[in-house]
């Protein structure tokens, strides 16, 4: 009979085995799934692993797209450390594009270059303001910030949807709802020439080497992780934990608004109702793939974005539901999750009479 | 005992070994039918062991059991409860979010409907006259009913033996009452009862026979209606401890000064501080005996600062009053404190001995300015003195706290309290599961630190270990605090009586 036992101490082999067994279940029922929809499984695969990756300008795009999944996902590993659930990453994600949208539109032709910086900050800020309520609920009653952060997600949305069908709607946009395309000046620096790759790249890998920076090297992030890790001992040292929580959702929340910023002034140059793209919910698996460590959200960044882009090729030269990407998600999360019973557990074959020992 | 009926129970010469301790040593253990025994020990006697061994949970490495006169080889609890035999936990396994009935229901054989088992259910909790409504959910029950519930559970099985493990430390007096009349009733149809406990009056008032063990072995088989407390302490404990040299302390100024401490329970299980108040000056090591679950846990709390629920003005620290302030606040104030819990309280099990000097050594180790710069040479070369000095065996400042053993741990946290040159130091359990060698240390450390000029709180349950070390002593019994007394004045009776709260009426004369 197979049966799980305990290991001693984690595995450090499976730490990092675990990821890669992951994408290898995930690979092998993508391919079974691939046969039941009658598509040849080395088409489906190639669209998801070699496409994304076989030209200059197709790794750029990966960049893209990974680097708003990254900036989110390095916030929220600082809060799943702390021991905060912020499931609502995409809420703060649009009302950071809300806001920068907010500041992108006061610009007309004579604005200075000034705007940009302004238009980070407004989505930092907004991002902020919205975890800060799932911040002060919890604080002051107790609430649960796992409801409230994704609760909150929907009123983002609401949020977004009444600006662009009301108020911020482009006279001249013939009805649609979505605002004025932003100014130019408003436009995140690009990077190079003939790629939509811009400083958001830049700023994320500074996030990566901050974070990592703060989470090991400063007082505060050890506060966070001992809260997170050892609430007692937390309690014991006199860490606050009420200081942990602001923390933990002001920073994740600020890192989901920046992105959203990024986002709305970056390739999208304005805001309509299709501004939320699930970014927030995928950077909640990209950073537990990542271990919730910098360095491997670095990766598990780029592996989603993958998945992005291959559903969306999927869609187009295979005839496939772009859904498929959420699939593929989904997949590899949960066989993380079952994978990584592996590092505190080893399998093992047992005779099923054997009597155990101490309860 | 007669020899013509044979005996419901007998151990016979159990040995169980773990890695580093004799749990059972030559034990054994004689149960009429119809007899309710007491079990008597401290903690770490080697009483759960032995239940464990009757139950089924635990194989002995030697020594057999004998049920009904016949030897029998108990596997598991499964085959216990066929043979007759349960158990009734400290904790109680019941599950909140349904009934009584289906609770009980879960634990039983599956051929019965779940109709007949609140019929059977509520036929034996009046026939024990057990209060206990079978249609409520277990979450709407008092602690007192809860155990109701794990006793019917228990009887359903119609049981030749009834094993309960200290089953009063939940409950209140006038529940205790209820529960000795039930346990009375239930040995008078045959019934034999194990009754585990360290309290006292409890066993000389139920029990016609009393067991008692001490570092594994069986120190003494008694009537224990024939007994004084102070007698049956003695022999849970061991012999009075020898008198130390115990030299005239220079004490200096007040360094902790408790007065008015008064706490209201948090949780059910928790218990409520009452008007405590004593001080400990520099030089001096005061002691808080007593049973655990007395209110110890709340003062250490309240005192270290992890709770600061403490009433304004009751905890002052060099007469300043620290009774709102946090626990870093504290140790700025020179208040250092090492936890009875040493994985997940003293030290965060995953992380380095490095990483946790930085729990109560942050004043050393962290970089002024707002970003608090944390350099892991600094950590590292302070654990690794740490482990030098105290002697610590352990892989090197790397070592995950949690690959340390009990005893290198505890050695671990004491050296970095110590190291801290704390003015007061509060020390919980100091040596609870250290081996020998480790715990003479410690306390050889203790008296050190004292002699430096240090005041020393140690509240501890082992009574020698107070003795040994102490100037003065308190009890502590049901959240209320003795008065002190010196431990050249004191003997391991009066201290005992004290446990079970009984200081009024000395004092009264």
């Amino acid at each position: 009979m197979l049966k799980l036992e305990a290991r001693p101490q984690a595995s450090k082999f499976w730490a990092i085995g675990s990821p890669l067994l992951a994408l290898v279940f995930t690979v092998v029922i993508g391919i079974a799934i691939f046969m039941l929809m009658d598509k040849d499984p080395i088409k489906g695969l190639l669209v998801f692993f070699w496409e994304p990756i076989k030209s200059g300008y197709a790794l750029s795009e990966l960049a893209v797209k990974a680097t708003p999944l990254a900036i989110i996902a390095l916030g929220l590993a600082v809060c799943f450390r702390s021991n905060v659930w912020n499931i609502g990453a995409e809420g703060q994600f649009v009302i950071g594009a809300v806001t920068a949208g907010g500041v992108a539109l006061l610009a007309d032709s004579t604005t200075g270059p000034w705007i940009i910086p302004a238009i980070l900050l407004a989505g930092v800020l907004g991002g902020m303001l919205w975890a800060g309520i799932a911040a002060l609920l919890r604080d002051r009653f107790n609430a649960n910030e796992i409801l409230v952060t994704l609760m909150l997600v929907y009123v983002a949305d609401l949020v977004l949807s009444y600006l662009v069908y009301g108020p911020w709607k482009d006279p001249n946009g013939f009805n649609f709802p979505q605002t004025k395309t932003f100014e130019k000046v408003t436009q995140i620096p690009r990077l190079f020439a003939g790629t939509r790759i811009n400083i958001g790249l830049v700023i994320a890998l500074f996030g990566v080497a901050g974070m990592w920076i703060y989470m090991f090297r400063t007082y505060g992030g050890f506060q966070l992780q001992v809260g997170g890790l050892a609430p007692a001992a937390a309690r014991y040292a006199g860490f606050s934990s009420r200081r942990a929580l602001w923390t933990a959702l002001l920073v994740s929340g600020g890192a989901a608004g920046l992105a959203g910023a990024l986002e709305v002034a970056g390739p999208i140059g304005q805001l309509t109702p299709y501004v939320p793209a699930g970014y927030g919910f995928a950077a909640i698996i990209v950073a537990f793939v990542g271990r919730l460590n910098p360095i491997g959200i670095v990766f598990s960044a780029i592996l989603m974005s993958m998945f992005y882009i291959g559903g969306e090729l999927a869609q187009s030269r295979l005839g496939l539901p772009k859904s498929l990407t959420g699939v593929f998600q989904g997949l590899l999360l949960f066989t993380l999750l079952a994978c990584d019973t592996l590092i505190a557990y080893r399998v093992v074959w047992k005779s099923s009479n054997v009597t155990s020992g101490a309860k | 005992m007669s020899e013509t009926t044979p005996l419901r129970l007998e151990v016979r010469h159990v040995s169980k070994r773990y890695p580093g301790v004799v749990a059972n040593d030559d034990v054994s253990l004689l149960v009429a039918p119809g007899e309710i025994h007491a079990v008597l020990g401290e903690n770490g006697a080697g009483k759960s062991t032995l239940m464990k061994i009757i139950y089924g949970a635990v194989k002995p490495d030697t020594g057999e059991v004998l049920f009904n006169g016949k030897p029998t080889h108990i596997r598991n609890p499964q085959e216990a409860r066929a043979l007759g035999i349960s158990m009734v936990f400290q904790h109680f396994s019941l599950f909140e979010t349904v009934t009584v009935a289906e609770n009980i229901w879960l634990g039983l054989d599956k051929s019965f409907t779940l109709d007949a088992v609140r019929q059977r259910a509520a036929q034996k909790a009046k026939e024990y006259g057990l209060d206990v409504e079978v249609d409520r959910p277990v979450h709407s029950l008092s602690v007192g009913e809860r155990q109701r519930v794990e006793i019917v559970r228990a009887l359903l099985t119609d049981p030749k033996v009834l094993i309960l493990d200290e089953p009063t430390s939940v409950l209140t007096p006038q529940a205790v009452r209820v529960l000795f009349v039930t346990l009375r009733k239930l040995a008078a149809t045959g019934c034999s009862i194990l009754y585990i406990s360290h309290k006292l009056d409890e066993i000389r008032e139920l029990c016609t026979n009393c067991t008692v063990l001490r570092g594994g072995k069986v120190t003494g088989h008694v009537d224990p209606r024939n007994e004084s407390n102070a007698s049956l302490s003695r022999m849970m404990i061991g012999a009075e401890p020898p008198k130390l040299q115990h030299r005239e302390v220079n004490t200096g100024a007040v360094g902790m000064t408790v007065h008015g401490l008064s706490i209201q329970a948090e949780d059910p299980f928790g218990v409520t501080l009452d008007n405590i108040a004593f001080e400990v000056r520099a030089g001096e090591i005061v002691g808080i005996a007593g049973v655990s679950g007395n209110g110890q846990q709340e003062l250490l709390a309240a005192l270290s600062g992890e709770s600061i629920r403490a009433p304004s003005g009751s905890i002052k620290l060099f007469g300043n009053d620290i009774s709102k302030r946090n626990p870093r606040t504290r140790r700025a104030g020179g208040l250092h404190f090492v936890p009875e819990e040493r994985l997940g309280r003293g030290a965060v099990p995953t992380l380095a001995l490095a990483a946790n000097t930085l729990l109560s050594r942050a004043s050393d180790l962290v970089g002024k300015g707002p970003i608090g710069w944390v350099s892991p040479r600094l950590t590292a070369n302070l654990a690794s003195e740490i482990i030098k000095d105290f002697n610590v065996k352990a892989g090197g400042p790397d070592a995950a706290a949690k690959s340390l053993s009990g005893g290198n741990l505890q050695k671990f946290i004491v050296g970095r309290e110590i190291g801290a040159k704390p003015k007061v130091l509060i020390v919980a359990q100091p040596t609870w599961g250290v081996d020998v060698g480790a715990a003479a240390q410690i306390r050889s450390a203790l008296l050190k630190l004292r002699d430096e000029g240090c005041a020393l709180l140690v509240v501890s349950e082992e009574l020698d270990e107070l003795f040994e070390i102490c100037d003065r002593m308190h009890v502590i019994a049901k959240g209320r605090l003795s008065p002190s007394v010196k431990t050249s004045e004191a003997t391991v009776e009066k201290i005992g009586e004290w446990m079970s709260g009984l200081w009024e009426v000395e004092h009264a004369v």
